[in-house]
């Protein structure tokens, strides 16, 4: 039993853990980008974000150690999640109930270069 | 102080597990202890940069909700594959990173040192790939130092000319571009485009400068099975930036990927 272990330090993790982690974000890329090209309608996001989330989830777990990080360290992340929410849905809340002609006014003239050929 | 009155007896409670570990700091209980806290400061660190991020990912909804169209469009116009060939390299780097961690907790030092050499290869070639792409965006107009030229991009993305040499866009597109609203609208993504992707790779720029910090350190014989935190905190900073990637790839690249004309 080495100095760490008795001491509360958690062991490493076998490589194969972070091997197979990174094959599996690998096929999560390859499979993203070839559902994209295909014209799913209103599916692509949900299928694109939902891919996405699994990578980050897997990122998260594996990669940063979160699957053995203390519990205070989990309540830090969900709360940032949280509050990323709270940020995105009262954002789209509020231009979406509302409206205002905040969006880029299209009256803003293209900017011409001077000297253009 | 009054403590240091005290008989050697009276504080034996106190310092049990202190003996004989100079990289415990006093006020820890053991090493365990001091690992998570580190680890919970960076994590707290990552919160804020989570709402750094978030901040621009609301831009992006807002306004790919507003302009659904042209953003699919303007997306169209950006490489996939080349996004793609980035991610795969992001990931290399991100489990590089997670074995110099791991050679940290066996207490390799030149195992450090020589993952973390592997990480800024493979960040040095993303950004590398992103060089490129940049490049290419200035020569059809949409980088912000070239004068934004909606229709040029567009027109130059489906012929796929080599318009590299040309200086400036031609007059007729900028008419072309103001009488047509949704070049503002393609000028927005490619505002975020920039605004986000350049945020990412300065983020990797920070990393790089972090992680010589550490290698130094670790070559110093700095770091040991039960101090390593440093060394664990880079690598959540990197993991971070990863993820990051992961979700501006789908956002920025893989929306307009169904379109015609993509690559």
């Amino acid at each position: 039993m080495s100095a760490h272990e008795h001491d509360g330090m958690h062991p490493p993790a076998p490589v194969w853990m972070y091997v197979s982690n990174f094959l599996v974000l690998v096929v999560l890329t390859i499979v993203t980008y070839f559902v994209a090209t295909l014209n799913l309608g209103a599916f692509s996001t949900p299928i694109a974000l939902g891919i996405a989330v699994v990578k980050a989830a897997l990122v998260v777990l594996f990669f940063m150690h979160v699957y053995e990080s203390s519990p205070l360290t989990k309540v830090v992340i969900f709360c940032s999640l949280f509050i990323l929410t709270v940020l995105l849905t009262f954002f789209m809340v509020d231009y979406t109930t509302r409206n205002l002609n905040v969006l880029p006014p299209d009256e803003v003239p293209v900017t011409v270069p001077k000297k253009a050929a | 102080m009054h403590t240091e009155a005290k008989a050697p007896a009276a504080t034996a409670g106190h310092d049990q597990g202190h003996h004989g570990a100079p990289d415990l700091a006093h006020h820890f209980v053991n090493h365990a202890q001091q690992h998570d806290a580190g680890n919970l400061g960076m994590w707290m660190f990552l919160s804020t940069e989570v709402l750094f991020f978030g901040g621009l990912f609301g831009a992006y909804t807002v306004y790919r909700h507003k302009f659904e169209k042209v953003f699919e469009q303007a997306s169209n116009i950006l490489d996939p594959f080349l996004g793609g060939i980035n991610t795969i390299i992001l990931l290399f780097s991100s489990v590089t990173m997670a074995l110099a961690v791991r050679s940290a907790q066996q207490g390799r030092s030149k195992g450090i040192i020589a993952w973390m050499a592997a990480t800024i290869v493979f960040g040095v070639m993303f950004l590398g790939v992103k060089a490129f792409e940049w490049r290419h965006d200035a020569a059809i107009h949409v980088f912000p130092t070239s004068d934004f030229c909606w229709s040029y991009a567009r027109e130059m993305h489906v012929t796929h000319e080599h318009p590299e040499y040309k200086a400036r866009a031609p007059q007729t597109y900028y008419a072309k571009d103001q009488a047509n609203p949704e070049s503002r609208q393609g000028k927005m993504f490619f505002f975020l485009y920039f605004s986000m992707t350049s945020l990412h790779a300065l983020h990797m720029l920070v990393g790089f400068g972090v992680m010589l910090v550490v290698m130094f350190y670790a070559y110093k014989g700095y770091y040991t099975t039960s101090y390593f935190v440093p060394v664990e905190s880079i690598g959540l900073y990197w993991h971070f930036v990863d993820l990051v990637w992961i979700f501006l790839y789908p956002l920025l690249y893989l929306l307009g990927a169904h379109l015609q004309g993509s690559h």
